[in-house]
């Protein structure tokens, strides 16, 4: 295995996004084997984790990493322990079916390339999340899901149902991913490091930390809407209107695990406390329930699955609360035996209806044994695994589960409710579309090679975990529970437990989901009716809230971006007031009159002057005398520059203040007359906000004289001005030489404006109709 | 000093706001040229006023004697009254380029004619 060695994880990972890239070329050069050169990134990756297998098993963890952002502490780290194992190998094994599955699902459509990149971006993604090590490298993996969610519900962009269910995943999950970010920040802070292998070991410094609740409801809410949770879990069943081997791979069997992964990651970190228990296993056994009973009104075949893996992802979350090592252990398991059964459902379910003409409700489907046989067996397969008939690995799981349950009489209750939806759904899906006889007018025949092997494959898994339950206990479920428990456990599973009270309720379970599957049809009439209740659901809570959302920012930019000047200028203005006024009260309001120097008579005088030339520009209501005034303000400032030791200053704007004042003067010669157009109310409103200014402005200023700077870049410029430059006037040999290209941008800006002035001088308008 | 050169800013920053926020755009352009006046002395009163004289060294000398008035502020005004003053120009010469075009000085007629 040495040549294995080669090969680390951020290779193996960036392989991934490099096949993505290239798909749509892979696709333009073999469209016809695309699926078949692409299967080999997350194949390398497959074999590359098995042959990790004895090594992790053994408690080593896999570490790597390099330094990213120094000073920020952002590095690229990645660890393999037993439950990144456990996951990665889920993702990228099913990753390779998928692939392969897709290839025949878009057989000869045009757009089979791009959906090859979204998928395996996904991929590397989604690995990415279960692989690093650094918490703000898993929320930019976490984040990149969402995002490649987002283009694969919307694949179909044609249809404005999948662009809907694309947006409200993405704006559902990339909510929560913002709650998860302020939760991740406040843990690495608690904890003192980002690094999530050493947060984990730091437990009692984050559950003893004043901000425990605020990060443990953040990250919670976090995981929540990305493991579609209560009340999140709206967006799921929506987002089946992706492509079919993207609700198989996405919305199944990986991205919607990510909420549940980083909870088990976290749980030494935030875990072992009650308000972990209570807010886990409360959300987690509405979630299971609500999803179990919602399936059973459904008839379309993939919602029918969407909702039982709410339901599934929601046991998870329950057993990862209660965080026994009994539950945990069940807990690693079902992850297994739901990945391998209920992929293996979605793409039977998208064979049928890819080979069916796009037949989706399994009311209309039925016989379809004799043209589907292979698929037949696969999902009648799957289905018993999922109600969780012995011997399959489902049922393996469920005694698992059962058996963890043994203080918790309540939740075995729950636990024979979800399990007995769990095989109708089973049931619904494995059995109903193939027995009985065939609708008339329906057609279908076998799916082709690609879209069969990942069914058999996953299919025939759940048989051959279930025989070999013991060694992949130990190998594969050991490992990830440990790492989730952080202590050491050990992992016995048994296919036949021998004849106790677990079994019988496993039994019980099968005998009433069997006979409730043979009464089908009221249930479907009584879900139903519970259908009304959506319409007061969290799903309408989220629309109203978009519509809200659209609705205030429609208004907001009809009254703020009028399109008149003034309107303009007033919002900027009273904002500014606002927020410096509000910043200025902060920080304590007015300081003092400490650091002035004392008023001479003639700065008293001049400011007197410029105070009553302003109100005669403002006021006046001759154009001449108005520009007269502001010549009168314009001397006055270059009689204070002279005052304190600007005589450049004072220079420059006497003579700037003459050319402006015979500028204008020549300018209204061809303008006419002001009129006063506004009404006395703007005018008194416009007084107040521009007084509001004026007090903010001088506040400010005297404000300002407090601050201090402790070594003036101006003294640089005194003590080095003649030294280095041989100039003896300091602004000057600022302007032409050290600030030298400030002053060519100052004659660029210049010279455009004389350009312009001079263009639309001479610019001669046409006359209209002339040619 | 510092109070009466704050109370002549916000003076200024008040008149140049007012009259921006007219409707003829001549007016407007007086109130752009009150609001850098203003915004040019808040930059010289911020800076410190010292008078300690001008920041040129005299015939012969090689240093300061006594620490003569700040020279970056003064740098940085000079080049704002120059680059106000071309946007005066500029926008003078726009303005009577659009009255001659359209016939009216008044932005809310400008903004009817949009439509």
């Amino acid at each position: 295995m040495r040549g294995l060695q080669l090969f680390s994880m951020w290779i193996l990972l960036a392989i991934c996004f490099i096949a993505a890239l290239s798909a749509p070329f892979v696709h333009r050069i073999i469209p016809k084997y695309t699926g078949a050169a692409l299967v080999s990134a997350p194949l390398a990756m497959v074999v590359w984790l098995l042959s990790k297998i004895p090594e992790v098993g053994n408690g080593h963890a896999i570490t790597q990493s390099f330094q990213w952002v120094e000073k920020l502490g952002l590095e690229v780290a990645f660890r393999l322990d037993g439950l990144s194992l456990l996951f990665a190998l889920i993702i990228s094994g099913i990753g390779a079916l998928v692939v392969l599955y897709t290839q025949g699902y878009f057989k000869g459509h045009p757009q089979q390339g791009r959906f090859m990149m979204y998928i395996i971006a996904f991929m590397g993604s989604m690995l990415g999340v279960v692989l690093a090590d650094h918490i703000l490298l898993v929320f930019i993996f976490w984040e990149l899901t969402s995002f490649t969610s987002y283009l694969l519900i919307g694949f179909n962009h044609e249809s404005a149902d999948a662009r809907n269910a694309a947006l409200q995943a993405m704006l559902v999950t990339v909510l929560g991913g913002l709650f998860l970010m302020a939760g991740l920040v406040l843990m690495g802070d608690a904890a003192g490091t980002w690094r999530l292998s050493e947060i984990v070991q730091r437990g009692h410094e984050i559950t003893e930390h004043k901000n425990y609740l605020a990060i443990l409801i953040l990250v919670c809410i976090g995981a929540f809407t990305k493991s579609a949770q209560f009340p999140f879990h709206f967006w799921l069943p929506n987002a089946m209107q992706a492509p079919t081997p993207a609700s198989a791979y996405l919305h199944s069997s990986t991205m919607v695990k990510a909420g549940v992964y980083l909870l088990a990651r976290l749980h030494p970190a935030l875990g072992h406390t009650e308000e972990w228990t209570l807010i886990l296993t409360t959300i987690g056994t509405i979630t299971f329930l609500l999803g179990a009973i919602m399936a059973l009104g459904q008839h379309v075949l993939k919602r029918l699955l969407a909702y039982t893996t709410v339901s599934a992802l929601g046991a998870m979350v329950m057993l990862l609360g209660i965080g026994t090592k009994y539950t945990i252990k069940a807990m690693a398991a079902f992850v297994l035996a739901h990945a391998f059964y209920k992929a293996t459902l979605f793409m039977v379910a998208g064979g049928i209806t890819h080979e069916t003409g796009g037949e989706t409700s399994i009311d209309k489907l039925g016989g379809l044994r004799k043209a589907m046989p292979i698929s037949f067996g696969c999902a009648l397969l799957a289905g018993l695994s999922m109600g969780g008939f012995p011997p399959f690995f489902g049922f393996v799981a469920k005694e698992t589960w059962l058996h963890a349950l043994g203080d918790y009489p309540l939740l075995i209750v729950a636990t024979v409710v979800g399990g007995a939806a769990y095989v109708l759904v089973g049931f619904s899906t494995g059995w109903k579309p193939f027995m009985g006889k065939m609708p008339e007018g329906l057609h279908a025949h076998e799916v082709p090679l690609t879209m069969r092997l990942g069914p058999i494959v996953l299919g025939l898994g759940g048989l051959v975990l279930a025989v070999f339950c013991g060694p992949v206990g130990h190998a594969l479920v050991q490992p990830a529970a440990i790492a989730i428990y952080a202590k050491e456990l050990e992992v016995h599973l048994h296919l036949w437990p021998g004849v106790n009270i677990y079994f019988v309720i496993s039994i019980v379970t099968l005998v009433i989901g069997t006979v409730c599957y043979l009464a089908r049809a009221h249930f479907v009439k009584g879900a139903g009716k519970l259908s009304l209740l959506v319409r007061f659901g969290p799903d309408a809570v989220y629309q109203a809230a978009l519509n809200g959302v659209l609705k205030f920012a429609a208004w907001h930019t009809r009254k703020l971006q009028t399109g008149i000047l003034r309107d303009y200028i007033r919002v900027t203005v009273v904002t500014t007031v606002l927020l410096v006024g509000a910043a200025f009260v902060r920080s304590g309001g007015f300081q003092g009159w400490e650091n002035l120097s004392p008023i001479s008579l003639r700065v008293a005088l001049f400011g007197i002057l410029m105070i009553s030339a302003t109100f005669a520009t403002v006021h006046s209501k001759s154009r001449l005398r108005s520009i007269l005034s502001l010549g009168v303000v314009g001397f006055c400032m270059a009689l204070l520059f002279t005052f304190f030791g600007a005589p450049d200053l004072a220079m420059t704007q006497l003579v700037i203040e003459t050319l402006t004042v015979i500028l204008l003067a020549l300018a209204f010669y061809h303008l006419p007359t002001f009129r006063h157009g506004s009404t006395k109310r703007t005018r008194v409103i416009d007084i107040i906000i521009s007084i509001s200014v004026g007090v903010i402005v001088t506040l400010l200023v005297l404000a300002a004289l407090h601050v201090q700077t402790p070594t003036p870049v101006s003294d640089y410029y005194l003590d080095h001005s003649y030294k280095d430059a041989h100039g003896r006037n300091v602004v000057n040999v600022i302007l032409v030489d050290f600030r030298a290209l400030d002053t060519l941008g100052e004659i660029t800006v210049l010279t455009i404006a004389a350009l312009g002035a001079f263009a639309l001088l001479k610019l001669k308008p046409k006359k209209e109709g002339a040619e | 000093m510092e109070v009466v050169l704050a109370i002549v800013i916000g003076v200024l920053y008040a008149g140049g706001v007012y009259l921006m926020m007219r409707r003829n755009l001549i007016q407007l352009i007086i109130g752009l040229g009150l609001l850098s006046h203003g915004a040019n002395l808040l930059i010289f009163t911020a800076g410190g006023l010292r008078q300690g004289g001008a920041p040129i060294l005299a015939e012969g000398e090689k240093a300061f004697a006594t620490t003569p008035a700040d020279p970056l502020p003064q740098a940085l005004i000079l080049t704002a009254i120059v680059i106000s003053f071309a946007v005066t120009a500029f926008a003078l010469v726009l303005f009577l380029r659009t009255y001659k075009t359209v016939g009216t000085d008044d932005v809310d007629d400008l903004k009817e004619m949009q439509k």
